[in-house]
């Protein structure tokens, strides 16, 4: 500290280092100091506005009520007014008729996605690819029929198909001859096809019957589609589908959505699906 | 401490204090109370103020029926006159904001904070706000006097007039910029009716308080502290930038005219001291002390000084719009040969050839292809592989098309979902779902390219074509 100030009038606060770099004592810019007090005082409205101080317990609340659930509450209140006009038009409706309103149709779309994910994904994949053992659904192929009316029908009441275990029925030879014929998509070809019995459900001409949910053996999409597709089918005449005879069947089914969803969620998933690729 | 250290330590005191002077910053203690005189620079700077005009008129110009120039945020639409512009035009605007940067570095190159001087809304309504000041209060000695006279009715009479009509142009100021994105008749219909949204109100505000702060309060402490742009275009002046000077070989060493002095003995500079410059400056700079931080370059020293050398029948010019090059003899550099000059022509026409190509490009309609994602295909009972898009078509059209659509691609290909022309409406996208169908044996690769084409025709009976290239995805061959 210097008493003597070598730098009068100059407002330093006699802070001298080295001769002459010294500290001033300048007022900061008028609008500094608006901003600073303006900050304050936002500071301060905040705190009585908002909750803000923590107690031993609890802590303030604030005047204006404010909480994170209230505002997120009302936010879903907001979506759902937005929602509710669709809604109500859909529970007035048919699957049918959503799926012939285009402005419905999208609406239902975007918002069956969550159901699909929650109900259907698991097994039928995210996009309705299906899975081993699990149709596609994305396809135009369909097992019980691709009309918005029998995809209500299939989610409602889920679908158990039975195909009988050959294995102790049929030779060997046999077996393997009708497997070839389905392969090459010609299951007609074989004599066995009509001889032992497959055209009782699978039709005379192969091509199956949605009544029964029997497969179409002619096209191109096999239900239990694998790596060795002739070892797969193989495997399917010999042991069957839910055929509880057999301990090594193949277990195939879906299961009744009817009490686990709304009627509408169950038009929106039917609409859905059937948007998927290969509605009929 | 001998004799010796002790002159140098005074020398070194003296050298400190000779620079004191440059020291004052202007941290608006006190308030600038310019003179305003007539003059050329002043005419020219209430010619470029009104420019503003447009800001406050423009939006009242109809053009087809709607507000000629309105930005509809909330249905992200942007009406140029006839052009609509939605926001996947929006690449446009970066050009435009690169050619307004370059336009100002180029301006700013050649003569100066010519936006700072002349352009800047900080400055036209700052010098707007000052001249009703000037009319109300009286002149700059007058108005000093009032600030420290004693509150009695006169003086509150006269002060709150003025802070009434600077509000009133505050709020004009903010109701004229909204009216840009509100629609202005709605606007005023809307704030009479009191329906005015939220939003809306709290812009007018902002603009209001903004307004009535920052020109009636902060003045030319916003250009000192707050504006950046005062900083930036200090950097891109150089030697060769004509800018308002003083000239000090001429005016050097300054001193008062005398009565009954004749110039032709005189033995000192032309500058007479008589702090005009100072006077009429709205930053409250002195020019005199060369090229400064402070100076918006807005010339009024120039009108003031010319005043004064005209009234003394000396040659006008002692401040001048004039580059530091010059000022000390060197010869002027033409424009053509500055590189700057150049290299800021040469972005100026590239980004002004790209706003004109966007504009003249204008598709009528848009179509982009999004390829569903899970699953990438699905295998068809026919044997045929099938992928799914969700084909967002934009009508940028003012009214409803209906857009058909096609596809071309590999041998086979079939387009499923979109056998009726796809209804759009106006502005806005619609999005629908189709999908391709190829024969399995038709597909080379696992990839290939297919393009989709949409075409509408416009109820003059014009047909708008447009088109997108995707993928078609399928199993390994």
């Amino acid at each position: 500290m210097a008493d003597n100030n070598p730098f009068p009038g100059e407002n330093n606060t006699g802070h001298i280092w080295d001769d002459d770099l010294r500290e001033l004592d300048n007022p900061p810019p008028r609008w500094w100091m608006i901003a600073f007090w303006a900050s304050i005082i936002w500071w301060v409205t905040y705190g009585i506005l908002y909750p803000m101080w923590p107690g031993m317990k609890g802590y303030t609340k604030g005047i204006m009520g404010w909480t994170q659930i209230k505002e997120y509450q009302e936010g879903v209140k907001e979506v759902e007014a937005v929602r509710a006009k669709y809604e109500e038009k859909i529970a007035a409706m048919s699957a049918k008729d959503i799926l012939a309103d285009e402005e419905l149709k999208s609406y239902t779309i975007a918002s069956a996605k969550v159901l699909f994910g929650d109900n259907c994904a698991a097994c039928h994949g995210g996009g309705g690819q299906g899975g081993p053992g699990f149709p596609v659904l994305a396809d135009d192929d369909w097992l019980y029929g691709g009309k918005i009316e029998t995809i209500v029908q299939t989610i409602t009441g889920g679908r158990k198909g039975v195909m009988t275990a050959h294995g102790k029925i049929l030779k060997p030879e046999e077996i393997d001859s009708l497997a070839k014929a389905v392969l090459d998509h010609k299951p007609t070809s074989d004599p066995n096809f009509t001889a032992k019995g497959c055209i009782a459900c699978h039709g005379p001409d192969g091509k199956g019957m949605q009544v029964l949910g029997s497969a179409n053996l002619t096209d191109a999409i096999w239900r239990f589609k694998e790596d060795d597709q002739l070892a797969s089918i193989k495997y399917t005449i010999t042991h069957g589908v839910n055929d509880a005879t057999d301990p090594k069947t193949r277990v195939a089914e879906m299961p009744a959505f009817g009490k686990r969803l709304s009627k509408d969620d169950i038009k929106k998933l039917a609409v859905y699906v059937h948007e998927l690729g290969g509605g009929q | 401490m001998n004799d010796n250290q002790q002159a140098q330590r005074d020398a070194a005191v003296d050298e400190l204090y000779s620079e004191a002077v440059h020291w004052h910053l202007n941290t608006g203690g006190e308030t600038i109370h310019a003179k305003r005189i007539p003059g050329k620079w002043r005419t020219i700077k209430w010619l470029t103020s009104s420019f503003w005009i447009i800001f406050f008129l423009g939006s009242y110009l109809r053009w087809g029926g709607r507000q000629a120039v309105l930005f509809d945020i909330p249905n992200r639409q942007f009406h140029l006159f006839g052009i609509t512009v939605l926001p996947q035009d929006f690449w446009m605007l970066s050009l435009l904001l690169l050619f307004f940067a370059i336009l100002l570095a180029v301006v700013t190159a050649t003569a100066g904070r010519v936006w700072c001087g002349f352009f800047c809304f900080q400055t036209v309504w700052t010098d707007v706000f000052t001249w009703l000041e000037d009319k109300l209060e009286g002149p700059p000695q007058k108005r000093r006097k009032l600030d420290k006279a004693p509150w009695d009715a006169q003086k509150f009479r006269i002060k709150a007039t003025k802070h009434v009509l600077w509000l009133i142009i505050a709020v004009l100021t903010g109701i004229s910029f909204v009216a840009w994105f509100y629609g202005a008749f709605e606007l005023w219909h809307d704030l009479f009716t009191f329906q005015v949204t939220h939003t809306a109100l709290g812009i007018i505000l902002l603009f209001t308080a903004g307004t009535y702060v920052l020109a009636g309060f902060m003045r030319e402490q916003a250009c000192f502290w707050l504006c950046p742009y005062a900083r930036i275009q200090g950097v891109m002046i150089d030697s060769t930038t004509a800018v308002p000077t003083y000239d000090f070989h001429r005016g050097e060493p300054r001193g008062r005219v005398k009565k009954g002095q004749s110039d032709k003995d005189k033995t000192i500079g032309d500058c007479v001291d008589c702090k005009q410059c100072v006077a009429v400056c709205p930053t409250g700079i002195d020019i005199r002390n060369g090229q400064q931080e402070g100076c918006i370059m807005c010339a009024l020293c120039i009108d003031a000084c010319d005043a004064v050398m005209e009234k003394l029948g000396r040659p006008k010019g002692l401040i001048r719009y004039e580059s530091l090059d010059v000022l000390n003899g060197k010869e002027e550099r033409p424009l053509y040969k500055r590189p700057r000059i150049w290299i800021y022509a040469t972005v100026l026409l590239l980004a002004l050839s790209g706003i004109t190509y966007g504009l003249s490009t204008l598709d009528a309609i848009e179509i982009k292809a999004i390829h569903d994602r899970q699953p990438l295909y699905v295998l068809q009972s026919d044997g045929s592989v099938q992928n799914k898009y969700t084909l967002k078509i934009l009508n940028k059209m003012t009214k409803d098309l209906d857009v058909r659509l096609s596809v071309s691609g590999p041998e086979g290909a079939v387009l499923v979902g979109a056998e009726k022309p796809i209804h759009t409406k106006n502005g806005d996208v619609t999005p629908h779902v189709v999908f391709v169908r190829i024969p399995r044996g038709n597909l080379t690769k696992d990839s290939l390219p297919i393009v989709f084409h949409g075409e509408a025709t416009t109820p003059e009976g014009n047909v708008v074509k447009t088109e997108r290239a995707s993928v078609f995805i399928g199993p390994k061959p």
